[in-house]
């Protein structure tokens, strides 16, 4: 036999460079094929990683709050705790005068410094007295800028000597060396900006007169003299828009002492020095204009070395946090009178619209109902459906078409059974609108299929032994079904309801349809109460427009993830220990 | 009022089952024996007809008056005035009656909210009394019948056995509850309104000049609507059809089982993440990232484009496929695998020639029903898509869905009834497309199933 295929005319198909080539071909699709699909689950790794991350990085900066300690004066029968943050800050701040300034300075606390007064007036544990030392909770934009989300403040030592000279209300500051090149490149770029939209507004206006001059010829009586005017308008416009151009010019081409304004489209440029913060406002090569935020102990000169350049990007005009605000969270940071302390607080208090005090509580308890009315209605009934139909239902039309419906119900969206609550249980029912009642129902037929399929996998999954055992001792069918079939399939059954009850806490899209959109306050105390849930919490806040509120979202996904994961496990951990196989 | 009448109904149940046990046990005396049913039996018997009486009286009367009380107010609105008015008036009336915010109080509101307020008044009590009543009465003969002969058990199972009936039949009552309710709605909005201008007008909104009464047929077109959900399913289709097939041929046929144990627990973790954090990802993340990388190649991407939920919705939908599949490709007998393997076929050949020939009803089912979930999902495109009606080809711009607009209709600010009809009647046109792929993706593999010995 091995002679025969030795001296087989095909021996060549097998071994030649073409058969080579053909094996090379065959294992590169095989490699290509296992390429493809750990590119796939790279794929989906990747999306499952970055899913994660983007909501736990966010998460861990609603882990804690910023407080600013002051002093403050409170009566023992004070009531107005709003007026005490204030008159403290005004003390702490006595510089921060006029209305915008001290606009500037309420703003940084939260409504929720006097909102813990209050508590604390109401359980009696408020120390009263004058100069009290008192942490006050920071409001949502001043927490963020903490935080550093507006940007770093970038710290450039001064290296030469500072002399500091009042001039009005500021102070000129002169330095020799470099400080001020960035700040003055800024201002020269700006003005080189401004110049060239002046000289394109111009060059339009050169456009429409030689337009209109075109036009001119064709034109003859009182027509002719309206154009000529409006061509001497264009001009006139022209030359002005000429003029500033170039003035911008000579400004931005200027010797060394020529001042360029500093505007708040620019990053902003701070001078630290004598214990005190100025803002520059005009800056060239060597001199500066500065306006005080923070008072300088002294205006005498500093040596080089002393006094630092301080630079925060983000223009002013982009930012919640001002430049005063800005200044004075500096100061109380070097002063180390900011404190950052874990976010109880988040736990215990319910949505609001300020979300340095918007909590979770409420929409956990809502949940909770939520999820007590599901388990009340969709666990026993699916129990009993499945019952019915492994053990009880005779084998015919009727019972495929309930088969059938169970199955297609599993798939019905979850928006259809949200209108057929709004339509059924609301309208027609009359249960009350974002209630944890009608969110429960609805939730309960869509756990439904859920349940069922589970159940009857379990009930199936019992011998006919113990059903054969149990009849041959005289036991009754239905004696046979509920003492002993049942209690055998009940871990399977309690796996597949704890999985459906997960999927139904995650569940937004229906309720949003019975109205638990709304925006409450308060907590639940019933199933009748209007009450909001956990995921839809998560959908008001991600809606919502202040840049604060997209940690908040992030942290109550993360509580929400939280309670799945701990379901999940439960119901891992029932099938591992009790589940029997037979 | 009505949680006293079901506390008291409980109450009268506990009462009548240790009334008839009791009464059992007295009849059995020394000799127990002598009774057909045990006590127990004679307890559960009496209870349960309790129950049913009361909470069914309960329940019924609910349903009955609830409906009585529409009819009756419908019918004390002027018919002058056309349905949407008279929805809206009722709607006040109520609120009137409820001290909540009604849109405007005149003469007709008051009548009709004073009629609501004696009409609920004259149905709670009625039906508190009438609820308690009955199972007064059931408890009472219940009791009455305890007898030695009496063949309590047989009759309790027989109870019990239609209970569990009717269980069964909660999931047929739920697809009609669901057909009726959307259906009601439709028939309603299409009375005023062609069908044909809904199903292929090109102008979608709804609501605007609407406050004069009537809709405007011209402005509720839904073909920007359904172009909208079809690109954004084929979107995530796309994403989510070759990586969940590539999953699911790598973890049956290549990946070992140290692998499989990290990948399917992955996989798993993917798909029971809640939507509405999926919405969040496409929103915050995906959907920036989407338009800085389009700035930065000079592509102008909305923020809410259709390509950004699209994405994120495929990766929902790639744990749906690829377990899906993973099942069916498993379910390809391990003989045709060692039977093409003893020809000399690679496994890709195997793969290719073999097992996705056997396969592929199963595979083509899971990606109808994943296309089926695609078109019903909500959260996502609620919050990474757009809300305006805008018929465009281009996926980098925004678009509106079905589901999207359902939100925005039930959500908004518009009288609930006047809204409802679009959104009933999109919901309705959703529940039959989802349903045509649901079925379609039975009958595939009922059809082509292979049975293998």
């Amino acid at each position: 036999m091995t002679d025969t295929v030795q001296t087989s005319p095909d021996a060549s198909f097998h071994s030649g460079d073409a058969a080579k080539a053909r094996l090379r071909k065959r294992r590169n699709a095989e490699t290509r094929l296992r390429a493809y699909g750990i590119i796939a689950i790279t794929l989906a790794a990747l999306a499952l990683v970055s899913l994660l991350y983007n909501i736990f990085a966010r998460t861990a900066k609603a882990a804690s709050e910023h407080y600013i300690s002051m002093e403050a004066d409170i009566a023992p029968d004070e009531d107005n705790f709003l007026k005490v943050v204030k008159s403290a800050a005004k003390e702490a701040f006595p510089y921060a005068s006029g209305r915008k300034n001290r606009r500037a300075i309420y703003g940084l606390f939260s409504d929720g410094a006097a909102d813990d007064m209050r508590r604390a007036a109401e359980e009696g544990t408020l120390q009263t007295g004058d100069a009290v030392p008192m942490r006050f909770l920071m409001s949502d934009t001043a927490d963020l800028y903490m935080r550093g989300e507006f940007g770093k403040l970038q710290t450039q030592p001064g290296p030469n000597a500072l002399t500091i000279e009042p001039e009005g209300k500021g102070f000129t500051l002169r330095t020799s060396g470099d400080a001020f090149a960035d700040a003055l490149g800024l201002a020269r770029t700006e003005l080189a900006n401004e110049a060239a939209t002046l000289r394109r507004q111009k060059a339009r206006q050169s456009v429409g007169i030689e337009t209109l001059e075109k036009r001119l010829s064709d034109l003859t009586g009182p027509e002719r003299d309206d154009t000529l005017a409006q061509i001497e308008g264009f001009k006139a416009k022209r030359d002005q828009l000429e003029t500033k151009a170039n003035a911008l010019d000579t400004l931005i081409t200027g010797d060394r002492d020529t001042r360029l304004k500093l505007s708040n489209r620019m990053a902003s440029f701070f001078v630290a020095a004598n214990g005190g913060i100025l803002k520059l406002t005009e800056v060239a090569a060597d001199t500066a204009l500065a306006t005080p935020l923070v008072p300088m102990e002294s205006a005498s000169g500093v040596g080089g070395g002393d006094w630092s350049l301080r630079i925060l990007e983000r223009p002013e005009i982009g930012r919640p946090v001002k430049d005063m605000q800005v200044a004075i969270l500096e100061t109380l940071k070097s002063e180390g009178r900011i404190e950052e302390i874990a976010n109880w607080r988040f736990f215990s208090l319910s949505d609001s619209t300020q979300p340095e005090i918007a909590g979770i509580k409420g929409a956990l308890i809502g949940s909770m109902w939520t999820m007590l009315v599901t388990f009340c209605l969709a666990f026993p009934i699916g129990v009993m459906a499945a019952i019915y139909l492994e053990e009880f239902a005779p084998r015919n039309r009727w019972t495929d078409f309930v088969e059938v419906n169970i199955n297609n119900l599993a798939a019905v969206p979850s928006i259809v059974f949200g209108l057929l609550g709004l339509a059924v249980f609301i309208n027609f029912f009359g249960t009350p609108r974002s209630s944890p009642l009608a969110g429960g129902l609805v939730l309960a037929l869509m756990t439904l299929p859920t349940v069922i399929i589970a159940a009857r996998a379990s009930i199936r999954a019992v011998p006919p032994s113990i059903r054969s055992a149990a009849l041959g001792l005289g036991a009754s069918k239905t004696q046979t079904v509920f003492h002993h079939v049942l209690p055998l399939a009940m871990p399977g059954i309690l796996t597949g309801t704890i999985i459906g009850m997960a999927q139904a806490l995650g569940e937004t899209a229906p309720l949003l349809m019975i109205g638990m959109v709304a925006f409450i306050t308060a907590v639940p105390e019933g199933i009748t109460d209007s009450a909001t849930v956990l995921p839809v919490q998560v959908f008001n806040w991600a809606n919502a427009s202040e840049r604060a509120f997209d940690m908040r979202t992030a942290a109550a996904i993360a509580v929400l993830l939280l309670f799945l994961v701990v379901m999940n496990a439960i119901a891992i951990i029932l099938r591992k220990q009790f589940e029997r196989r037979w | 009022m009505l949680n006293w009448a079901a506390l008291i109904i409980f109450a009268l149940m506990l009462a009548s089952y240790i009334m008839a046990r009791q009464r059992a046990v007295a009849l059995g005396g020394d000799t127990p024996a002598i009774l057909h049913s045990r006590p127990t039996y004679h307890g559960a018997y009496v209870a349960i007809c309790t129950a049913l009486a009361g909470f069914g009286v309960l329940l019924i009367g609910l349903i009955l008056s609830n409906i009585a009380i529409g009819t009756a107010l419908v019918s004390s609105v002027p018919d002058a005035l056309s349905p949407i008015e008279r929805d809206l008036v009722i709607s006040d009336g109520i609120a009137i009656a409820n001290d909540t915010l009604a849109s405007r109080t005149d003469e007709l509101r008051e009548t009709i909210a004073a009629l609501y307020t004696k009409l609920t008044t004259l149905q709670i009590w009625g039906i508190t009394i009438a609820s308690i009543a009955a199972a007064v009465f059931a408890m009472l003969r219940g009791i009455g019948s305890v007898a030695v002969p009496f063949r309590a058990r047989n009759r309790f199972e027989h109870i019990v056995g239609l209970i569990l009936m009717v269980s069964a039949g909660i999931a047929i009552l739920t697809t009609i509850g669901i057909v009726a309710s959307l259906l009601g709605q439709t028939i309603v909005f299409f009375s005023d309104i062609p069908v044909w201008k809904f199903l292929f007008g090109t102008h979608w909104s709804p609501l605007s000049g609407v406050h004069e009464g009537t809709m405007d047929p011209d402005k509720v077109g839904a073909i920007p609507l359904f172009a909208g959900t079809l690109m954004i399913t084929i979107i995530a289709m796309i994403v989510a059809v070759p990586i969940g097939l590539f999953a699911a041929i790598y973890l049956s046929d290549f990946a070992s089982a140290r692998a499989r144990s990290i990948i399917k627990p992955m996989l798993e973790i993917l798909a029971g993440i809640p939507t509405v954090v999926y919405g969040f990802f496409a929103a915050i993340t995906v959907a920036p990232f989407l338009r800085d990388t389009g700035a930065a190649i000079g592509l102008s991407v909305s923020s809410e484009s259709a390509l950004a939920a699209g994405v994120v919705m495929g990766i929902m939908i790639i744990p749906f496929i690829s377990s899906l599949s993973d099942d069916v490709i498993n379910a390809v007998p391990q003989s045709l695998r060692d039977g093409s393997y003893g020809l000399g076929a690679t496994k890709a050949e195997t793969i290719r020639n073999v097992i996705l020939p056997a396969a592929l009803p199963g595979i083509m089912s899971a990606v109808l029903l994943g296309v089926s979930r695609a078109i019903g999902e909500t959260m996502i495109v609620v919050m990474a898509a757009g809300q305006g009606a805008n018929l465009t080809h281009n996926p980098l711009e925004a678009v509106t869905t079905v589901t999207v607009q359902i939100v925005a209709l039930i959500t908004g600010d518009t009288e609930a009834s006047t809204a409802a009809g679009p959104a009933f009647s999109l919901g309705f046109t959703l529940f039959c497309i989802t349903l045509i792929f649901n079925v379609w993706a039975l009958a595939l593999v009922r059809k082509y199933r292979e049975v293998y010995d």
